[in-house]
């Protein structure tokens, strides 16, 4: 099996006649967390929602180049963008859970993916709960609205509300700024066991949790990618000065 | 670029080791004169301001380990934080050489001269160079002095040795009487040995710090 799971090559992408993205080119490990950095407007998000086929429904948007998926293009005629939303899910900054309880919350994927066996989806919804470090808290009350959980339970649910469909990958729009820096704790924590099964793509504006929990690093700027690479090297030597000045704040 | 505090801090700290390699450099200077006149107060003199050096030690720790805890830095930055803290303890180690020098003035001294002191004044005027050409190439973090540095340990190595053959075949191994103070100056020229081996790693250090390469404990291109 390769090393690498996604390969972008020369990815362009526009709203309407504004070029978003310029000639991006990566390669995302299988079971590594790539972080994403960059000002705001670098186009950080719109790479991450390229990569699910999250942009499809911006009218005006269009797209140039490849993005491959363990070696099969995502934009090819035969591809389901259902199936590719499915193998790719998606945790956004702000917390969004279903108005249900905590149980149909994690379930409701499996349901309109027309599963109807009640047992396999209690297993699931536990299993699911457990991969995201949240079954211990609610256990005992998955009956409850999922807006009686706090902020950072919220946001755990939504993973375990990802992770219920089975996903490959998992795309995380900063997905802790929302939170106290104890909750952001927990979250952090979870993507580091979460990586032992998934692939992982993560936009933050924080330079130390990009630091703390991504193993490569890639920095975006003005819709390029400038700099991609180890995240040990990013942060002790970058290649590129541009780098080197916004990772330590002499500017951005 | 964005003005910020940190930047005052990080040049608080390069403040604080320039500070420190100017009092290091001070204290060669006198331990080197205090060896060639036979000047007993003048050594002592350098014994006593090396509490100084001692202090100014533990400011430089201090205020880079808040740095690192407080700020964080990444890439430059932390390899410059880093870096100081390294440097710091190889002059602190530079400096205590010097009190060691004076500490053999003091026995020396107070004995007839064993031989006029033609090779030791040598090599503590080249120890006295590449350290100051170490700290040079920290101040002014320039890469290419720091290597300069480097290639000069071979040179060093060699006339610590010829004057330890000296000491050891035509003095000591000839008569006894003179083993006491041909002892005193073996050590005074390991002492100076020493000086440039800590040179050595500053200028390791420096390259690491200003290029991101790793030197130390691997052969390096002319």
């Amino acid at each position: 099996m390769s090393d690498i799971k996604i390969r972008v090559r020369e990815f362009n992408f526009y709203y309407g006649q504004d070029k978003a993205l310029k000639d991006v080119n990566i390669d995302i490990h299988r079971n590594r967390v790539l972080g994403i950095i960059g000002p705001s407007g670098c186009g950080k998000s719109t790479f991450l929602r390229s990569l699910n086929r999250m942009n499809d429904v911006i009218l005006g948007s269009r797209y140039e180049g490849l993005i491959e998926l363990d070696g099969q293009d995502i934009f090819g005629p035969k591809m389901d963008v259902v199936d590719i939303r499915r193998k790719i899910g998606m945790v956004f900054q702000k917390s969004n859970p279903f108005p249900k309880t905590i149980f149909e919350n994690v379930a409701y994927g499996l349901k309109i993916n027309g599963i109807r066996d009640k047992s396999y989806i209690t297993g699931r919804v536990e299993e699911s709960l457990k991969g995201a470090a949240l079954w211990g808290e609610v256990k005992d009350r998955l009956g409850d609205s999922a807006f009686d959980l706090s902020g950072g339970q919220q946001q755990r649910l939504c993973i375990a509300r990802a992770l219920a469909i089975k996903p490959e990958i998992l795309l995380m729009d900063e997905p802790a700024s929302a939170l106290d820096p104890t909750a952001t704790l927990k979250i952090e924590e979870l993507i580091q066991d979460l990586k032992k099964k998934y692939t992982i793509i993560i936009v933050t504006h924080n330079m130390q949790q990009a630091a703390r929990i991504s193993d490569f690093t890639a920095f975006f700027m003005l819709g390029e990618l400038i700099e991609h690479d180890e995240t040990g090297k990013i942060f002790t030597s970058p290649s590129k000065k541009i780098t080197e000045d916004y990772i330590t704040g002499r500017f951005g | 670029m964005v003005e910020r505090h940190f930047d005052d801090e990080l040049a608080k700290l390069n403040t604080h080791i320039v500070k420190m390699a100017a009092l290091t450099e001070e204290a060669i200077y006198r331990s080197i004169e205090a060896l060639k006149n036979r000047d007993k107060d003048l050594a002592k003199d350098v014994i006593e301001a090396d509490k100084k050096i001692d202090e100014l030690e533990n400011m430089v720790d201090d205020a880079a380990v808040r740095l690192l805890a407080i700020r964080q830095p990444v890439a430059d930055e932390l390899r410059f934080v880093t870096t100081a803290v390294k440097i710091n303890t190889d002059l602190e180690r530079i400096a205590d050489l010097a009190v060691n020098i004076s500490q053999r003035v003091l026995t020396l001294a107070d004995e007839p001269l064993l031989k006029p002191l033609i090779d030791i004044p040598k090599l503590s005027e080249a120890a006295r160079e590449m350290v100051k050409k170490a700290i040079d190439s920290f101040i002014n973090r320039n890469e290419d002095l720091a290597k300069e540095v480097i290639f000069t340990d071979p040179e060093i190595n060699r006339l610590k040795n010829a004057i330890q053959d000296e000491l050891v075949n035509d003095y000591m191994a000839k008569d006894l009487k003179t083993v006491p103070r041909a002892v005193q100056l073996l050590l005074v020229a390991r002492h100076l040995e020493r000086m440039c081996d800590h040179a050595t790693n500053i200028a390791e250090d420096v390259i690491f710090m200003v290029g991101a390469h790793v030197v130390k404990h691997r052969k390096i291109e002319d």
